[in-house]
């Protein structure tokens, strides 16, 4: 039998440190919902989506009382919606949206990933048609998520679309001004998007995946700050083994819950995500583990690589703890839900330049940056370029969730409230990039010999 | 089916009697009692046995829940899978 200690350990992992189950996402497959006629795939996406997560919800609620685990989330990810709809005769992409968003609250899950475009080698006519639409879908839906892949380390990066999504994203800001411009927040650029991540807002079901999926996100940047507080001084190799030790147990309990609620629900398990994912909430984030390791705060000499160092032990614990690793697996910086992260921010002690620096070692990118309103969109398309560029020269993802806050400035804190917290307007710089950005073409894939 | 029943709070007397009342009048077989501290809280472990039981695991578990509210004390029902998959390779 297992031993008091080891009951109390998890007891208070789950209690004090806030240990949870980021989210279960259920993948499916909508390609065989294309029709000429848009109202018939609407109407098939929408019954096809209610039917097979019908019990996603409350399965996820069982399992979370039965083990007494929190289950934060739990949602649904879906064929990039550019390739369902290629098949209909419409211009009018924002329906499929709406059937998304239906499809959503009907099954109760909170967010519904896959209003997506894969576009890194060149546009279809239906890419072009969702991007488009993309600031009126996240305008008109309340819980839809949508992310284009504009770059990857076999394809390049299509500076065509890096460019237009500057402009859709300022669009997107601009039509929800009057809700924190929180259509942004819905809304990543993405290099190497992988095809199986159950994180919003950048979840899709890739097109390799199997018809229904669960995928499970683990979380617990509180329980490595915990586990780093007892090693208090000692040299690197015990943070790390630490680290890998605890990501060890959180990643054992996020196959414990995959696995549950697969057989359950009938559907095959993917994949288990072995992120640290903070939320606003203070003892959740992880800038704090970083302080722990003997950072300040975030944002000084050392983040770097104090990140680089908690990013590789929790894939080297977690990968060990599960039967299928996947997503994108590794500590998330999204500024404005990580509760220290936003405080450093705000004192200006984390650059853009730092945060850019930091994305190079952990797994996504800049992400809910808020940067000022009147950021031109060449500037924040110059912002994803660079982003592009780290994840395509290093073969792994990064992406771009970046919020011009419309009328603010440096200084000012945008609200979203709940899980996407608040944040502060960053300086972001004023030069000119528009000409760089104006040229439009590919950047070449990289070459993947002579290293250096 | 096997379950962690966990009591964390302030020790007085009657809780291991109430607790058991409840498990009784649902058929439930305590399988080992034991005490800890942490924190300097009372910290009481059962592990019990469903099998027996023909109460839903939420009702147990909603009834143990309101028994911890009336003596100040918070109560848990988990799975046993849970510490098992975490701590046993």
């Amino acid at each position: 039998m297992i031993g008091n200690r080891e009951i109390l350990e998890t007891i208070r992992m789950i209690q004090e440190d806030k240990l949870d189950i980021r989210t279960i996402t259920m993948g499916i497959t909508l390609l065989d919902c294309a029709d000429s006629d848009p109202k018939v795939a609407c109407a098939k996406i929408y019954d096809k989506i209610t039917k097979r997560a019908e019990k996603l919800v409350r399965t996820g609620e069982d399992i979370e009382r039965e083990y007494g685990i929190p289950i934060i989330n739990k949602r649904i990810s879906v064929t990039p919606i550019a390739m369902v709809a290629a098949a209909s005769n419409t211009d009018k992409y924002v329906d499929f949206a709406l059937a998304l968003d239906k499809a959503a609250a009907t099954t109760g899950v909170n967010f519904i990933g896959g209003f997506s475009a894969l576009v890194q080698k060149g546009y279809s006519d239906s890419a072009v048609k969702l991007i488009n639409s993309i600031p009126e879908a996240l305008t008109s839906t309340e819980r839809v998520c949508a992310s284009v892949n504009v770059g990857s380390t076999q394809a390049g990066i299509n500076m065509d679309a890096v460019k237009r999504m500057g402009e859709i994203i300022v669009e997107t800001s601009k039509m929800s001004a009057n809700c924190a411009c929180n259509g942004c927040a819905k809304l990543v650029v993405f290099c190497n998007a992988p095809n199986d991540n159950p994180f919003m807002a950048g979840a899709f079901h890739g097109v390799g995946e199997p018809e229904c999926v669960i995928n499970v996100g683990v979380s617990g940047p509180g329980v490595v700050k915990r586990a780093l507080e007892k090693v208090k001084g000692q040299d690197f190799t015990t943070v790390s083994e630490t680290i890998k030790k605890t990501a060890f147990k959180v990643t054992r309990m996020g196959q414990l819950v995959a696995s549950e609620a697969s057989s359950r629900l009938g559907v095959p398990f993917g994949i288990v995500d072995l992120s640290l994912a903070p939320t606003p909430a203070v003892g959740d984030s992880v800038a704090e583990i970083l302080m722990e390791m003997g950072i300040e705060k975030a944002g000084a000499c050392g983040t770097t690589a104090a990140l680089a160092i908690l990013n590789d032990a929790v894939k080297k614990g977690g990968a060990m703890a599960s039967s299928s690793v996947g997503g994108l697996s590794g500590a998330f910086i999204p500024v404005s839900e990580d509760n220290q992260m936003l405080l450093a921010a705000a004192e200006g002690v984390l650059t853009l330049e730092r945060l850019e620096a930091m994305t190079a070692v952990c797994s996504v990118g800049l992400d809910m940056v808020v940067v000022p309103g009147e950021t031109p969109a060449s500037t924040i398309s110059a912002m994803i370029a660079d982003e592009m560029a780290i994840g395509m020269i290093n073969s792994k993802t990064t992406a771009v969730r970046v919020i011009p806050a419309m009328g603010m400035n440096v200084g000012d804190t945008l609200e979203f409230g709940g899980l996407l917290g608040s944040g502060p307007v960053m300086k972001i710089s004023t030069l000119d990039s528009s000409d760089f950005i104006a040229r439009g073409g590919r950047i070449p894939a990289p070459l993947n010999s002579l290293k250096n | 089916m096997r379950a962690v029943i966990t009591v964390i709070g302030c020790d007085r007397v009657g809780i291991i009697a109430a607790v058991t009342a409840d498990l009784a009048a649902v058929n439930i077989n305590i399988l080992n009692i034991s005490q800890a501290l942490m924190d300097n809280l009372f910290t009481m472990i059962m592990l019990v046995d469903m099998g027996g039981s023909n109460a839903s695991f939420a009702d147990v578990s909603d009834k143990l829940k309101a028994c911890g509210d009336k003596l100040g004390v918070e109560i848990r029902i988990q799975k046993e899978e849970i510490f098992d998959s975490m701590h046993r390779i």
